[in-house]
């Protein structure tokens, strides 16, 4: 034999991969909520960031704590504890006190993901859990909102972010009701345009209904996001919505109002979408999105809370695995499905 | 039919990987000289091995059988050179196991003439002769699985052939081997389309072929005369569109029902390399001795479309290409989606051997795997409508009783959703490691 064999490997086939990694996708819905988060800072300030830096800071630790020690740096390395935290700081209130973001972070990560065995295997949306978590033990602080400061204010710093642990907050700046809540307990709508760019008083990052929608278009055309889901939430919370507007339209708002107001388009183009936590199959990813449209609505009109997407989806995260198995594909050349 | 329709046929499901087929698309076939030692192993094809005629020490001649079926499913092979018989015993096969093989030394100074010993003419053959002499001619599927010809070629009592499908689809990227024949032998192709609508009695033919061929098509619609049974449908470019099941899917929008055959649909699926093979049998006298191989890959110094003597060892195959490059860190025989990586290239050249690719640290490097996020794309990937992220979820739990009732057993390994893994998991190997534990179990 003329020359020596090279150090030849034997991985088996496919040699061809796809250029789309686990990590990279986490990474294209950070960068899907950039401008959110930009436009968080402009209308709610400096406090808007120092939440996002508490509460992904508690979803890293959170992570990092709960991690054998052999295995951290990869956990930390497919973005997804960080994007946690990110999604949990977009639907807080802007004058939250820290420690309960830091808090809710922790919980978000510790019982909505690492007990289930971490990345891939929890059954409800980490910062949905987390954000639960909130409303439920500190009702007043999660539901008391502040109207955006704008630019102006950019410095302007609510005391009510640095209360101390345990402590009831204190509110200096001018509290007012989301546009949800108006439309609940006053009646009241908010124009369209004020929903669209977001200069209204909600979530961190759910005010500003284009730059979700136009994040939602990136995620699309890099195809990391099932379009069912949102398509399947939309369809079904616009619908419903014109139905009761239609039964009476002084009591129930308007579809556009409903798709564009509150967390509905924070929650149906980036939390309802978690591949983790919602149906695989293409079929699946219909029933799961009209399920939470028309749950949203249903809280919404007839709750106790002005707000219905958290819930919705975690109802919905629930119902998951079930949808799974019902709406397995038919296999090829076989007359039943797979189960 | 519009020609609109004509070209978005296809089968649902399924991947685009890049072509890479650039290398040598337009590379004509080029001939290996001969080498001075062959290797030819006995259960080269799916089924039975063959048993050996020769004695060590034998004079042979070109073309000469060597080696009979062992039984129905199993074929003969022939001396691919003229030479003597060195030795028959366990040689390196390319699994990297010991398997029986005829180690055949060329006469250097042989011409290399074709044993002249023309087959009866084809027409004057019945069913059954025809059989026989397409088993005697060792002519098996040449798309890479090396299934024996002549058993599909067995059609049971009560069943009928109507549609000859021709599979020029050529979905692996890289491979062009069926692009050059289809561009170099067209006459050939459609004589072994004749030969074999006429003795199948199949009343049409349909040659597949992916639209990233436009020359090949090109090519065979200007040999083809109106009115002719005979048509070349241009198929999207997709992945596997070459397997037979997806290819009847894609051309006649008909599904095999789980566990029957393209025959029971009245269908018969070749390869464009197989009809040739039958071509050059009845009219050049020549048995299966030789095939088209691609020769390409990063890691190759100059890729190259050849016909090879079987049992040429790929390190010779790969010195008349230049030989590997420095950065070689990986050689795969048959396509990059599915053929089988190599460990010695001592290992010869098979009747399967549709590609000899050599790949480097670039494409050889795997990312990291990460756990399933249930993305959903390898459900979206999976042309049999399996669901792969399942499937591969149990299979790490070993759960292959499970797997089953999933219809573990129903996936053909095409890899399609191992190529959309965004957690690179290795949802085929877990799949073939419970493949091969149901088999053994039962």
């Amino acid at each position: 034999m003329a020359s020596k064999d090279p150090h030849l490997l034997l991985q088996s086939a496919p040699m061809l991969r796809q250029g789309l990694t686990t990590p990279q996708a986490m990474r294209d819905v950070l960068y899907a909520l950039t401008p959110i988060v930009l436009a968080a800072l402009w209308f709610f300030g400096l406090g808007a960031l120092l939440l996002l830096l508490v509460s992904v800071a508690g979803a890293v630790l959170t992570e990092w704590v709960f991690t054998p020690p052999e295995r951290r740096r990869e956990a930390l390395a497919d973005n997804s504890a960080a994007l946690t935290g990110l999604l949990l700081a977009l639907t807080l209130p802007p004058a939250l006190p820290l420690w309960m973001a830091f808090l809710g972070a922790v919980v978000a990560v510790g019982l909505g993901k690492v007990i289930w065995g971490g990345l891939g295997g929890n059954l409800f949306n980490p910062a949905l859990v987390g954000r639960a978590f909130l409303l439920g033990t500190f009702p007043i602080a999660m539901t008391t909102w502040v109207s955006p400061v704008g630019p102006d204010g950019f410095f302007d710093l609510s005391s009510s972010l640095f209360a101390l642990p345990f402590h009831a907050p204190a509110y200096d700046a001018v509290s007012s009701a989301t546009p949800l809540g108006l439309m609940k307990f006053q009646q009241q709508g908010t124009d369209i345009s004020r929903l669209l760019i977001g200069n209204t008083s909600g979530s961190l990052g759910e005010t500003s209904g284009l730059l979700l929608v136009l994040g939602g278009l990136y995620l699309w055309l890099r195809r990391d996001l099932d379009w069912r889901i949102p398509a399947g939430i939309f369809a079904a919370a616009g619908l419903f919505s014109l139905i009761l507007f239609l039964v009476d339209g002084s009591r129930f708002p308007n579809p556009f109002f409903t798709l564009f107001s509150g967390g509905l388009l924070l929650g149906a183009i980036y939390m309802a979408t978690d591949p983790v936590t919602s149906p695989v199959t293409p079929r699946g990813a219909w029933i799961f999105g009209l399920g939470i449209g028309l749950l949203a609505v249903l809280i919404r009109m007839f709750g106790g809370f002005p707000e219905g997407m958290m819930y919705a989806i975690l109802l919905m995260n629930a119902a998951t695995p079930l949808i799974d198995r019902y709406t397995q594909p038919r296999v090829f050349g076989r007359k039943e499905r797979s189960r | 039919m519009s020609p609109l329709r004509l070209f978005r046929r296809s089968f649902s499901h399924g991947v685009h990987p890049e072509g890479l087929k650039e290398q040598t698309a337009d590379r004509p076939i080029q001939r290996v000289p001969f080498v001075e030692s062959y290797v030819m192993p006995l259960g080269q094809h799916i089924g039975v091995p063959a048993k050996p005629l020769v004695r060590v020490g034998q004079r042979l001649v070109r073309g000469e059988p060597i080696a009979e079926a062992g039984a129905f499913v199993s074929t003969w092979l022939h001396s691919p050179v003229t030479g003597r018989v060195r030795d028959i015993g366990p040689h390196r096969y390319i699994d990297g196991s010991f398997k029986p093989a005829i180690e055949i030394e060329a006469d250097p100074y042989a011409t290399q003439q074709l044993e002249q010993r023309l087959p009866p003419a084809w027409d004057s053959l019945d069913a059954a002769q025809f059989i026989q002499e397409i088993q005697r001619a060792g002519i098996v599927g040449m798309g890479g699985a090396a299934f024996p010809a002549h058993v599909k070629y067995s059609i049971p009592e009560g069943q009928q052939i109507h549609d000859l499908l021709v599979n020029g689809a050529e979905c692996e990227p890289f491979l062009t081997n069926d692009h050059r024949l289809m561009m170099e032998r067209p006459d050939a192709l459609l004589r072994g389309i004749e030969i074999l609508m006429v003795q199948l009695g199949a009343e049409r033919a349909a040659i597949g072929v992916e639209a990233n061929k436009p020359d090949a098509i090109e090519v065979l619609r200007s040999r083809i005369d109106d009115g002719s049974p005979v048509e070349v449908v241009a198929l999207p470019v997709k992945y596997p569109q070459g397997a037979e099941k997806m290819l009847i899917k894609a051309i006649y929008d008909r599904e095999v029902p789980a566990g029957q055959l393209p025959r029971d649909l009245g269908i018969a699926v070749n390869n464009v390399g197989t009809l040739v093979a039958i071509a050059d049998r009845f009219d050049r006298g020549m048995p299966l001795i030789e095939r088209v191989v691609t020769v390409s890959g990063p890691g190759v110094t100059y890729p190259a479309n050849l016909i090879v003597p079987l049992g040429t060892p790929v390190r010779e195959v790969l010195r008349f290409c230049g030989g590997l490059r420095e950065e070689t860190r990986e050689v795969v025989m048959g396509g990059p989606m599915m053929g089988a990586p190599i460990a010695s290239l001592d290992v010869p050249v098979l009747k399967g051997s549709s590609g000899i690719l050599a790949f480097t640290e670039q494409e050889t490097r795997r990312p990291k795997e990460y756990p399933c996020i249930r993305c959903g794309r390898c459900l979206e990937a999976c042309p049999y409508f399996l669901n792969p992220s399942r499937l591969a979820r149990l299979g790490k739990a070993r759960l292959f009783q499970e797997m089953k009732e999933f219809q573990v057993m129903d996936c053909v390994e095409c890899g399609a959703c191992t190529f959309a893994c965004p957690s690179s998991i290795p949802i085929v190997q877990l799949i073939r490691t419970a493949k091969d534990n149901l088999r053994h179990l039962r």
